[in-house]
C-alpha cells in the first residue's frame, strides 16, 4: 500500500526548530482514566505497541488528524492506501476487518458487517456471509446484501475506479466481459454473487482462494447503496454505515466526520466510538505535522509513516520525546532484484556470491538506521505476518558485514573468480535507493563485482526499465533496488505480486522483476487454494524459503517508522496488521 | 631680482577685495574636505564680495574650487563632511555655522542658483510648470492657481512662447535652451537678490548661450539681483560680469573689473586662460594654446606658488615660486593678484610675451 | 495608447496559447519521444492492480490514443464550449471555461482554481503590501544613512533574508510564534476575508511576513542602490537649491525617481506570486494554487497543472500589461514614444 510524502525537508531548518521546541515535549500529562485491558499511561518509549496506552472509554472531543498529502480516494470502493483502510473504519463497514487490539492480536480477522466469518464450501470456490440485522446507512435505511454486491460489482469498474485493487474481477467468477454495473446494465451476475436474501451473500469464485475472508476484510465490501451512487463522485459523499459520517468534505482539502446516529452501536462489538469528531486536513506540510505532533497542536498523522528525516534525531535525541514514540514495523520489505535473466546472474552461484558479499548494515544504514529504516532482513516476509519464521541462508558474519571468503568461493564456483561487472538500477527521486546502491557498490566491490549505477524515473521504473525484461535483459541491469508493502498482514497480500512468475509481463509494468520459479508458482496455487489456516500459513513459509535458496531477491530491511504518539488522545496502540497506531479506536483524553 | 614694490602697505594689512558694504560678502572661506587620504582643500582662504545689481563672474579650471564656493554660498555641500570656516555674509547673515534649516529658508528665497545641465537639473517626472510652482509655494502661501499663473508670467518673462500650455510640459519637451530659461525662471521665481549661475551656458549650444546670456543680463536689470557666474570660460563674463575674480587651486590669484582682466591681465594663469579662449575677433588660423599640463591635486597643492609647476615663469625669482606662497595682495586700484613677479615683468611679459600671440 | 493596449493583450493571448502548448508538450510530446506508448502513460493513472484492459480504458478515456495536436485540441476546445464527462452513473457538463478534469481525482479544474485564487492571491497581496512598504523603508533609510552602523545592519539582515529558504523561516518562525508562544495561527489556517477580515489577517500574518522577508530583503536592496544613485541626482541638487525641506527632497523627488525601476520588478513578482507561492504554501500548508501545481505535477495530473500554468502566466502577462502602463503614468519621457 503505496503512500506518498510530498515534500522532504530542509534538514537545517528543522536543526534549529529542534533546539528551539525541544522544551514543549517534556512533561507529559495522561491524566485520563485507569481503564481495563492492563493498558499503560507511563510515557515509555514503545509504550504503545502491545497494550493500550492511556486506556481510557471516556467519549467525545475532537480527533484532529492531517495528512502531508492526499488520499487516493474516500471512496471505499477504488481506495488502496493502507492508512486509509485503516481510518475508512470510522465511516464504512466491510464483511470483515482486523480486530482493533494491540500488537499482534490485529493481525486477527473477525467479523464485522457479516456475524461471522466466511464459510467456504466446494473446496474454498465459494463463500458465504450473513449480514448482521439492524445496521443502517446514514439515511436510515436497511443494509443488505444486495448492497455489499453491488458495492463488490462496482469496484470492478476499473474505469471508473482505476485505482482499487483488482482482486474481485481476478477471482469472482464473472460473466465474460463484465465492465461494471454502469456498462454492463442488467447483466445477470449470480454466477459471481448470489443474494438469495437481504441477510446472505454467496461469492462464486473461479479458483478456490483459502484466504477469501481477506478479500472481505476489503474496503470494497462496504455497502454502497446504488439508488445514492454517483459513480467516480461518491467519494465526495460516501454514504456512512460506521459510527461517523461526512459533514463537509472538500476534495483534497479536508473533510469533517460527526457521528452518525444511524449506527447502532449493538450491531457493532467493535468500535468504541469514542471521539464526537475527525477533522481531517490534508495537503500539510510534513515538517509541520511533526512540528504539530510534537507540540501537541495536532493528533494524528495519517498516512502512518513516521517522522521527517529532520525530526527524527531530534525525538531520538530528547529522553521526553522519545518516550513519547513507539516504532513499529510495518510490512514493507526493501530488498534489490536479482535479475536471473543477466549474464553471469544466469548462474545460482554468482546470485550467492552477491548475497554474501553484501554489507548488510550499509544497506540499513543506507535506509535510515534502525529507528526509521527498519530491522535487517535475511528473508522476504516480515516477521508479523502470520507463518513468517526469520532464517537466514547466507550467513553474513558476526557482525552483518559480509562474508567475504564464501562470495569469493561461490565466485569460484560460478566460474567469475575475479568477479563481473553488471549495472543496478534504483529510482533517481529516491535518494535512499541510491543511498543502497551505493553501499551494494562499494561491499560488492570487495569480491571484484563492479555495479554501474543507473538511476530512472520513478513514474516510469517498472512500466519501462527495471520492470520491462526485455530493457533489463538489454541493458543488463543484473540488479534493481525495489521495495514491496503487503496489501494486507498475510502471506497472500505480501508475496502474490512480487514472487508469482505470472504477473511478470513481457510489456513491463510488474513488481516482480527477478523470481521466475516453477515451483513458487505451484507453491503459491496450493497455499491459495489452502482454506486450511495453519496450513496455508506453513506453504507461505515455504515459498519464501524457496525464494531465498534461488537467491533471486537480495533482502534488505523490513521497514519500520517512528511514530509521535498523539499527546492529548486516550486509547492509543499500535495496530501490527496497519503498522500505525489504530484509528478506530482513539478517544480525546 | 624684482622688489616687491608693490607690497608697501607690509603683511599686517589683510588686503581683501571685500566691500562691506555689499550684499554678498564672502570672508576667508575655507572648504575643506577631511578624507582617507587627506585634506581636500577645496576652498582656501576665499574672499570676495558681490553688490546688488552687480555681477562677478568666478573663473577657473575644473577643479579650481568655484563651483564647491557656490555650493557653499547656498549651503548645497555635502553636509556633515565639509568643515567650512570663515564668513558667508547675505545681507549681513553669516549663512557660515547658520542652522540648516534656515539656511534653506534663506535658499530658493533670497538666494537662488542656475545649473549647468538644464536636462538632468530638472526632475523627469514633473511638468516644467508644476517644478517652478513648487520652488514658488515653498516660500509663498498662496493657493495653486495664483501660483500656477505666477509660473506662466515667468515663463513667459523668460522668453518662453506660448506659455500657457508650455506650462503642463515636461523638462524632455523642451529644448535645451528653453529648459535653461525654464530653469532660469524656477530660479527667479521668489525674486532672489543672489542668483548664482553656475557654467549656465556651458550644456548648450552657442548660438543659444548668447541668448540665455543675454536674458540673465536682463534680468538682472530688472531684478537688480547680485549675480555670481561660475564658468570656466572668460569668454562667457566677458560681456556680462562687472567684477572677475580667477581661481586656481581653491585659491583666487586674480581679482579685478572685468575691463582691468581683459585689458592688463597681471597673472601668468590669467594669460593662460585668455590665451585658451577662443575668439571671434581673431584670425582662427592661430592655434588655441591650451595651458600646459593639469591642475594639481587639492591633498596635496604644491609648495610655493600653487601654478608654479605649470608656470612659464617659476624659475625667474630664484626659488621663491618653489617656497613662498605669492600673497594675494592689491597691485594698484583694487587690482589683486597672487603671484612672485615683479610688477615690470608682468606688464612687459603681457605686452611683449603675451597680448600679441592672442 | 488604445492601439497599444489593445496589441498588447493580443500579444498576451497569442502567448497563453504558446505557454498552454508548450506546457502540454513538456507532459506529452516528450514522454512520446522517450518512447512512452499511450499505454505505459496511463499507467500513471491506474492504480498498480490495474491489468491490460483497465490501462487500455484508462488511456482511451484520457483520450491518449489520439495525436497530440488532436489532445491539445480538444483541451483548448473545452475552454471555449465546455466539455463533458463521464462519471460511471452519469455525465457531467463542464461549463466554459472548462479547463478539464483531474486525471486523479474527477474534479473539473476551473472551479478549483476559482477555489484556491482567494487563498494566492491573499498571501500575495499581503506580502506585498508589507515587503513594499517595509523594504522601501529600509532601503531608503539605509541610503540616507549610508556607512552607518543601521546601513550596515540592515543591509546584512537582508542579505541574510534573501539566504534563508522560506522552508527555514517557515518552519521556524511557525515553531516559535504558533506553537511555542501561541502568538499566532498554526499552519493550514486561512479564514476569506469576506468572512472575518481579522480572522483572515491573523491566520495570514506569519506567512506574509515570512514572505515579505524573503522578499523586502531584495527590495530594501534595489531601494537602496536607487536611492544611492537618484539622491546624487542634478535634479535633487535642484529641488534643494528651491529649499525644499528634506524630507520632500528625498520623498517627492528621490524616491519617486528611484522607484520606477522598482515598480517593474514588484509587478513581475505579484504576478508571479499569483500564479502560486509555492514553497510559502507548502510551509504553511496553504491551500493556494502553488500547492495545486505541486500537487498535479507530482502526480502527472495534466489538467491541474496545466490550469495553473495558464492562470500563473495569465497574471504574469497581466502584470506586465498594468507595469508597462503605469510606467507610462510615473515616467512622461516613457508617454511620449
Amino acid at each position: 500500500m503505496n503512500s506518498k510524502r510530498l515534500v522532504t525537508a530542509v534538514a537545517a531548518g528543522a536543526a534549529v526548530v529542534m533546539g528551539l521546541s525541544a522544551c514543549g515535549g517534556g512533561t507529559s500529562s495522561n491524566g485520563g482514566s485507569t481503564g481495563g485491558n492492563g493498558g499503560a499511561n507511563t510515557p515509555a518509549f514503545n509504550a504503545a505497541m502491545t497494550t493500550i496506552f492511556n486506556p481510557s472509554d471516556k467519549k467525545g472531543g475532537t480527533v484532529r488528524v492531517a495528512n502531508a498529502g492526499t488520499w487516493d480516494s474516500l471512496d471505499p470502493g477504488e481506495t488502496y492506501y493502507g492508512y486509509s483502510w485503516n481510518f475508512l473504519r470510522t465511516y464504512a463497514r466491510s464483511l470483515v476487518m482486523f480486530k482493533p487490539a494491540p500488537g499482534d492480536g490485529s493481525s486477527e480477522l473477525v467479523p464485522d458487517l457479516a456475524e461471522k466469518l466466511g464459510e467456504p464450501s466446494d473446496g474454498g470456490k465459494t463463500w458465504t456471509y450473513k449480514l448482521r440485522k439492524g445496521v443502517k446507512f446514514e439515511d436510515g435505511t436497511e443494509v443488505t446484501s444486495k448492497d455489499v454486491k453491488y458495492a463488490v460489482l462496482r469496484s470492478t469498474d476499473k474505469e471508473t475506479f482505476p485505482n482499487g485493487p483488482a482482486y474481485f474481477e481476478g477471482y469472482l467468477n464473472l460473466p465474460d466481459g463484465y465492465k461494471g454495473p454502469y456498462k454492463s446494465k442488467d447483466v445477470n451476475t449470480d454466477s459471481a454473487i448470489e443474494t438469495p436474501d437481504d441477510q446472505t451473500i454467496i461469492f462464486h469464485l473461479k479458483q478456490p482462494f483459502g484466504g477469501f475472508d481477506y478479500f472481505a476484510m476489503m474496503p470494497q465490501t462496504a455497502p454502497v447503496p446504488e439508488a445514492k451512487d454517483t459513480g467516480a463522485k461518491y467519494k465526495e459523499h460516501v454514504i456512512a454505515t460506521g459510527p461517523y459520517k461526512f459533514e463537509k468534505n472538500e476534495i483534497d482539502k479536508g473533510f469533517t466526520l460527526v457521528r452518525n446516529d444511524k449506527w447502532d452501536a449493538s450491531t457493532d462489538p467493535n468500535r468504541k466510538a469514542l471521539p464526537d469528531k475527525y477533522e481531517v486536513t490534508m495537503n500539510v506540510n510534513a515538517d509541520d505535522i511533526d512540528n504539530r505532533l510534537i507540540s501537541g497542536d495536532l493528533d494524528i498523522d495519517i498516512t502512518g509513516t513516521g517522522v521527517q528525516p529532520a525530526s527524527l534525531s531530534r525525538v531520538l535525541g530528547d529522553p521526553a520525546l522519545k518516550a513519547n514514540a513507539d516504532n513499529p514495523s510495518s510490512t514493507r520489505l526493501w530488498y534489490t532484484s536479482v535479475s536471473p535473466t543477466v549474464a553471469p546472474l544466469d548462474n545460482k552461484a554468482c546470485r550467492e556470491a552477491i548475497q554474501y558479499a553484501t554489507d548488510r548494515t550499509g544497506y540499513q544504514t543506507a535506509y535510515g538506521g534502525s529507528f526509521s529504516g527498519g530491522d535487517i532482513a535475511t528473508n522476504l516476509l516480515p516477521p508479523q505476518i502470520p507463518g513468517a519464521s526469520k532464517f537466514d541462508l547466507y550467513p553474513a558474519g558476526a557482525d552483518n558485514k559480509g562474508d567475504v571468503e564464501k562470495a569469493k568461493a561461490k565466485l569460484q564456483e560460478c566460474g567469475q573468480p575475479n568477479g563481473f561487472e553488471t549495472n543496478i538500477a534504483y529510482r533517481a527521486e529516491r535518494p535512499k535507493e541510491k543511498a543502497a546502491a551505493e553501499a551494494l557498490q562499494q561491499s560488492l566491490g570487495r569480491v571484484g563485482i563492479k555495479l554501474t549505477l543507473k538511476a530512472f524515473p520513478q513514474g516510469d521504473y517498472f512500466s519501462q526499465f527495471a520492470g520491462n525484461p526485455p530493457y533489463v535483459k538489454a541493458n543488463n541491469l543484473g540488479l534493481a533496488l525495489n521495495g514491496w508493502q503487503a496489501d494486507w498482514s498475510d502471506g497472500f497480500g505480501f508475496l502474490s505480486q512480487i514472487v508469482d512468475s505470472r504477473v511478470i509481463r513481457e510489456t513491463g509494468g510488474s513488481s516482480n522483476v527477478s523470481v521466475r520459479i516453477p515451483d513458487v508458482d505451484k507453491l503459491l496455487d496450493e497455499a491459495i487454494g489452502e482454506t486450511d489456516k495453519s496450513k496455508r500459513e506453513a506453504d507461505w513459509g515455504a515459498i519464501d524459503k524457496r525464494v531465498m535458496e534461488e537467491a533471486v531477491i537480495l533482502p534488505g530491511v523490513h521497514a519500520k517508522s517512528l511514530l509521535v504518539r498523539p499527546k492529548k488522545l486516550s486509547n492509543i496502540f499500535v495496530s501490527t496488521a496497519y503498522g500505525q497506531y489504530d484509528y478506530l479506536s482513539v478517544g480525546v483524553a | 631680482m624684482t622688489q616687491h614694490e608693490d607690497n608697501l602697505g607690509g603683511a599686517a594689512i589683510r588686503p581683501a577685495p571685500v566691500d562691506s558694504g555689499a550684499f554678498l560678502q564672502v570672508r576667508e572661506l575655507r572648504v575643506h574636505f577631511p578624507t582617507d587620504d587627506g585634506v581636500v582643500r577645496s576652498v582656501d582662504d576665499l574672499s570676495f564680495s558681490v553688490d546688488r545689481g552687480k555681477t562677478l563672474g568666478i573663473v577657473g579650471e575644473s577643479g579650481s574650487g568655484k563651483s564647491v564656493t557656490s555650493l557653499s554660498i547656498m549651503g548645497l555641500h555635502k553636509r556633515g563632511t565639509a568643515k567650512i570656516t570663515g564668513e558667508i555674509l547675505l545681507d549681513g547673515q553669516n549663512l557660515v555655522g547658520m542652522s540648516p534649516e534656515r539656511v534653506r529658508l534663506l535658499r530658493g528665497k533670497r538666494m537662488a542658483m542656475i545649473f549647468q545641465d538644464p536636462l538632468s537639473a530638472m526632475h523627469p517626472f514633473y511638468s516644467v510648470g508644476s517644478q517652478i510652482i513648487e520652488a514658488y509655494r515653498i516660500h509663498n502661501k498662496v493657493t495653486k492657481a495664483v501660483a500656477r499663473k505666477h509660473a506662466i508670467d515667468l515663463l513667459d518673462r523668460v522668453g518662453i512662447p506660448n506659455p500657457k500650455s508650455r506650462v503642463d510640459d515636461y523638462p524632455h519637451q523642451f529644448s535645451g535652451g528653453m529648459r535653461q530659461r525654464a530653469m532660469i525662471a524656477m530660479a527667479l521665481s521668489c525674486d532672489p537678490e543672489l542668483l548664482i549661475a553656475d557654467e549656465p551656458t556651458t550644456a548648450l549650444d552657442v548660438t543659444v548661450q548668447a541668448q540665455i546670456l543675454d536674458l540673465i543680463r536682463d534680468l538682472q536689470a530688472e531684478f537688480n539681483s547680485a549675480v555670481v557666474i561660475i564658468t570656466h570660460d572668460l569668454g562667457v563674463v566677458a560681456e556680462l560680469a562687472d567684477d572677475i575674480m580667477v581661481m586656481y587651486a581653491g585659491r583666487a590669484v586674480e581679482y579685478s573689473t572685468a575691463a582691468d582682466i581683459f585689458n592688463s591681465p597681471q597673472h601668468p594663469y590669467t594669460w593662460g586662460l585668455l590665451g585658451s579662449m577662443p575668439r571671434l575677433d581673431r584670425e582662427r588660423t592661430e592655434r588655441l594654446q591650451p595651458i600646459k599640463g593639469t591642475p594639481p591635486s587639492l591633498i596635496n597643492v604644491p609648495e610655493g606658488c600653487p601654478f608654479n609647476p605649470r608656470c612659464a615663469y617659476a624659475g625667474t625669482n630664484g626659488d621663491l615660486s618653489f617656497t613662498v606662497r605669492p600673497e594675494f595682495r592689491d597691485v594698484g586700484g583694487g587690482h589683486h593678484i597672487a603671484c612672485h613677479l615683479g610688477a615690470e615683468d608682468r606688464l612687459r611679459i603681457w605686452d611683449t610675451e603675451i597680448r600679441p600671440k592672442l | 495608447m488604445i492601439t497599444y493596449i489593445i496589441r498588447r493583450l493580443f500579444a498576451a493571448i497569442v502567448l497563453l496559447f504558446v505557454v498552454s502548448a508548450v506546457t502540454f508538450s513538456i507532459f506529452f510530446l516528450m514522454p512520446k519521444l522517450l518512447g512512452s506508448s499511450p499505454e505505459t502513460l496511463a499507467t500513471r493513472y491506474v492504480g498498480r492492480a490495474a491489468t491490460a484492459d483497465t490501462v487500455r480504458e484508462t488511456a482511451e478515456r484520457l483520450g491518449f490514443y489520439d495525436p497530440i495536436y488532436v489532445q491539445y485540441w480538444d483541451w483548448v476546445k473545452g475552454i471555449f464550449v465546455g466539455a463533458d464527462y463521464s462519471y460511471g452513473t452519469g455525465v457531467e457538463h463542464c461549463p466554459a471555461p472548462c479547463l478539464g478534469y483531474s486525471f486523479r481525482n474527477n474534479q473539473p479544474v476551473f472551479p478549483d482554481l476559482m477555489d484556491r485564487l482567494p487563498v494566492t492571491m491573499s498571501l500575495a497581496v499581503g506580502a506585498a503590501v508589507l515587503w513594499l512598504v517595509g523594504g522601501v523603508a529600509v532601503g531608503t533609510l539605509s541610503a540616507l544613512r549610508k556607512g552607518t552602523v543601521f546601513d550596515r545592519a540592515a543591509m546584512s539582515v537582508s542579505l541574510a533574508g534573501v539566504s534563508l529558504p522560506i522552508f527555514f523561516t517557515g518552519l521556524l518562525s511557525l515553531s516559535i510564534f504558533s506553537y511555542n508562544l501561541g502568538w499566532t495561527a498554526v499552519g493550514g489556517s486561512y479564514t476569506p476575508f469576506i468572512d472575518n477580515p481579522g480572522e483572515w489577517a491573523y491566520n495570514l500574518l506569519l506567512p506574509w511576513i515570512t514572505l515579505a522577508l524573503l522578499f523586502s530583503a531584495q527590495y530594501a536592496r534595489l531601494t537602496r542602490a536607487g536611492m544611492l544613485e537618484t539622491m546624487n541626482e542634478d535634479f535633487i541638487r535642484t529641488a534643494r537649491a528651491k529649499g525644499l525641506p528634506e524630507r520632500t527632497v528625498v520623498v517627492r523627488h528621490g524616491l519617486r525617481g528611484a522607484l520606477t525601476p522598482i515598480l517593474t520588478i514588484f509587478g513581475l513578482d505579484v504576478g508571479l506570486l499569483l500564479g502560486g507561492a509555492i514553497l510559502t504554501e507548502s510551509a504553511f500548508s496553504l491551500q493556494g494554487l502553488g500547492k495545486y501545481a505541486i500537487d498535479g505535477i507530482t502526480n502527472y495530473d495534466l489538467p491541474k497543472v496545466m490550469g495553473v500554468t495558464i492562470l500563473a502566466a495569465f497574471f504574469v502577462v497581466l502584470a506586465n500589461l498594468i507595469v508597462d502602463l503605469l510606467y507610462a503614468v510615473v515616467d512622461p519621457r516613457v508617454r511620449a514614444k
